[in-house]
């Protein structure tokens, strides 16, 4: 599918050296007489962190949930306008919201790995469910995964340990292992450190830093010096509306609207 | 506190406290000492017979009133197949249905479906024998027994005579009916006790409605789901009015399920009217003892199972 002409990179300004990986056009979310999300368009650099900041309620999360479908899961949630991934759109008729989740891989604010399955288990979880059974392959894809994870060195010797053996920020690592196993396009994640005490945000951190040269991430997020420190892109988000967009560098130092600088600076939100 | 402050009731109110906690108490013991009776008149019931008979009670298939020779064999036999013929038939049905429940319906039909269960658990086990012997029995005789023994007949379960009807599978069948609600509700707490954020890994990684199903619900409410089971079948077990109007109550092990049999409830309750002389009716007081003994340790299992499934939970992270 060719990719559409993108009258929004234009007003941003923005030249994504990589490319890019999602374009919103129009995207407004409603939970039944809710409007959460209002006409957002938006541009995704591919290989590269893109931060959403916002305070509470701004609509972030469920933008999130909106690029890989999850927000489908909520009966009430009916959404309006485009977005395309890498240049196919993701909600066309006949997409299945499966295919579309295999592709956009997802972390959450709170660790879940699966409780009766071993880390290895939970790392080739979604390989199995695609159908792969080579033994060997599996075995370099936890390797691999653990790795990018930067987990692989603290459980390479007990893989077939509960997954709860672990701990918090370990399990958290071993998250995001899972969803890299199945090698999606994009990476998105909500608030994957706010559970965490700094140290193992600190790796959190180091990592989504290091996952950049293979992959899209897109990283919610309510701390500031976190969007600052690792993202290259910033989105403000605010009652549903995204209000600006930018490098980071430029959001953080030289906002153009008052409500970003006022936000960044720590004056509300 | 300044006693003078004191409501002038205030020690007259602290006697009642009092009164009502050892009120409540005694009542609550009430429940001990019946329990104890129960066991202690069971047990006193059984003496004669557990003196005539000792252990061979337990593994003799003799049942004969006439020449006052009693073994408990061909209704333990019941007990145990029937219950496992009603576990077979509803354990699928009443886990399907509370995966339908939490996982699938749409809200619009959860409280009705909820209800229609709750009622099938509110009719009397009478009313539903009573079904059993004018509906279901005469359709089991003919056309379901003939099909069975048609397409089964090579396994010796479905050989036999068909045009009895009451039989073992009609026993088992009532059973079943009567285990589906308490094994679904049971159920259902379960499979709603799994995490949201467990589906929502699952889902995550691209996984179909039944595979979020298999690898996040399921296999996360695997105990808890056992512990439902565990307590149906302890249900099952003591089924005793329903169970005999339909399974025959014939004193026999075979193998052919087309065959009347009896479960040690169903000997109990269809016997003790014509039970006389010392020894008959405390074979049958044996037989109740031998059928609370097995029900508490299963629902004992039950609940120890049930308890354990505060779930595999995953760790508190700080």
């Amino acid at each position: 599918m060719p990719a559409t002409p993108n009258p929004a990179t234009a007003a941003t300004g923005l030249n994504f050296p990589a490319g890019t990986a999602l374009t919103a056009r129009g995207l407004s979310v409603h939970f039944g007489r809710n409007k959460v999300l209002k006409e957002v368009s938006i541009d995704i650099a591919a290989k590269a962190v893109t931060a959403i900041i916002g305070p509470s309620g701004c609509g972030k999360s469920t933008f999130l949930r909106a690029l890989n479908r999850m927000h489908e899961l909520n009966p009430d949630a009916r959404m309006e306008g485009d977005i395309r991934l890498f240049g196919d759109d993701i909600y066309a008729r006949g997409v299945e919201p499966v295919i579309v989740r295999r592709r956009v891989g997802m972390v959450f604010q709170k660790s879940n790995p699966f409780p009766t399955m071993s880390i290895a288990e939970n790392v080739t979880v979604g390989l199995r469910l695609n159908g792969l059974r080579d033994k060997k392959l599996l075995a370099e894809r936890i390797e691999q995964s653990l790795q990018m994870a930067a987990l692989w060195d603290e459980v390479k010797d007990r893989l077939n340990a509960p997954a709860i053996s672990l701990s918090g920020g370990q399990q958290q690592r071993l998250c995001i292992a899972r969803a890299l196993a199945v090698q999606p396009e994009v990476l998105l994640m909500d608030e994957p450190a706010s559970a965490l005490d700094p140290l193992a945000t600190q790796k959190i951190e180091d990592l989504i830093v290091h996952l950049k040269k293979d992959y899209t991430i897109v990283i919610v997020t309510h701390n500031m010096q976190q969007a600052a420190r690792s993202s290259d892109y910033t989105a403000f988000f605010y009652l549903g509306e995204l209000i600006e967009f930018g490098p980071t560098a430029k959001i953080f130092t030289n906002p153009s609207q008052k409500r970003t600088e006022d936000y960044v600076t720590g004056r509300f939100g | 506190m300044n006693p003078a402050n004191r409501q002038p009731d205030r020690a007259k109110s602290q006697h009642g406290d009092s009164a009502f906690k050892w009120l409540t108490l005694a009542m609550a013991l009430v429940i001990f000492v019946l329990i104890g009776l129960i066991g202690f008149e069971l047990l006193r019931g059984a003496q004669v017979s557990m003196h005539k008979f000792g252990w061979r009670f337990l593994v003799s298939s003799d049942w004969d009133p006439v020449n006052d020779v009693y073994g408990a064999l061909p209704a333990i036999f019941g007990t145990v197949v029937s219950s496992l013929i009603a576990l077979i038939i509803a354990v699928p049905i009443s886990v399907a249905t509370a995966v339908y429940l939490t996982e699938l319906a749409p809200q619009w039909l959860r409280q009705p479906l909820i209800m229609f269960i709750e009622l099938l658990a509110a009719v009397p086990s009478v009313i539903l024998g009573l079904w059993g012997i004018f509906v279901m029995v005469p359709f089991l005789r003919d056309p379901v027994f003939p099909f069975l023994q048609k397409y089964l007949g090579f396994l010796p379960l479905f050989k036999g005579p068909t045009y009895i009807g009451s039989s073992m599978l009609a026993g088992g069948i009532i059973v079943a009916i009567m285990i589906i609600p308490i094994i679904t509700s049971v159920s259902r707490e379960i499979l709603r006790s799994v995490p949201g954020l467990q589906r929502e890994a699952a889902y995550a990684l691209g996984a179909t409605r039944w595979e979020v199903t298999r690898i996040a619900v399921l296999s996360y409410a695997k105990k808890g789901l056992f512990g439902a089971v565990i307590l149906g079948l302890g249900r099952a077990l003591g089924e005793t009015m329903a169970v005999t109007m339909v399974i025959g109550n014939s004193s026999q092990i075979v193998a052919s399920l087309f065959a009347p049999a009896n479960t040690l409830a169903s000997v109990i309750a269809s016997e003790f009217n014509e039970a006389t002389g010392p020894i008959y009716p405390s074979a049958l007081f044996e037989l109740g003892l031998v059928l609370l003994g097995v029900t508490v340790l299963v629902n004992i299992l039950a609940q120890l199972l049930l308890k354990t499934f505060a779930g595999p939970s995953v760790k508190p992270q700080h």
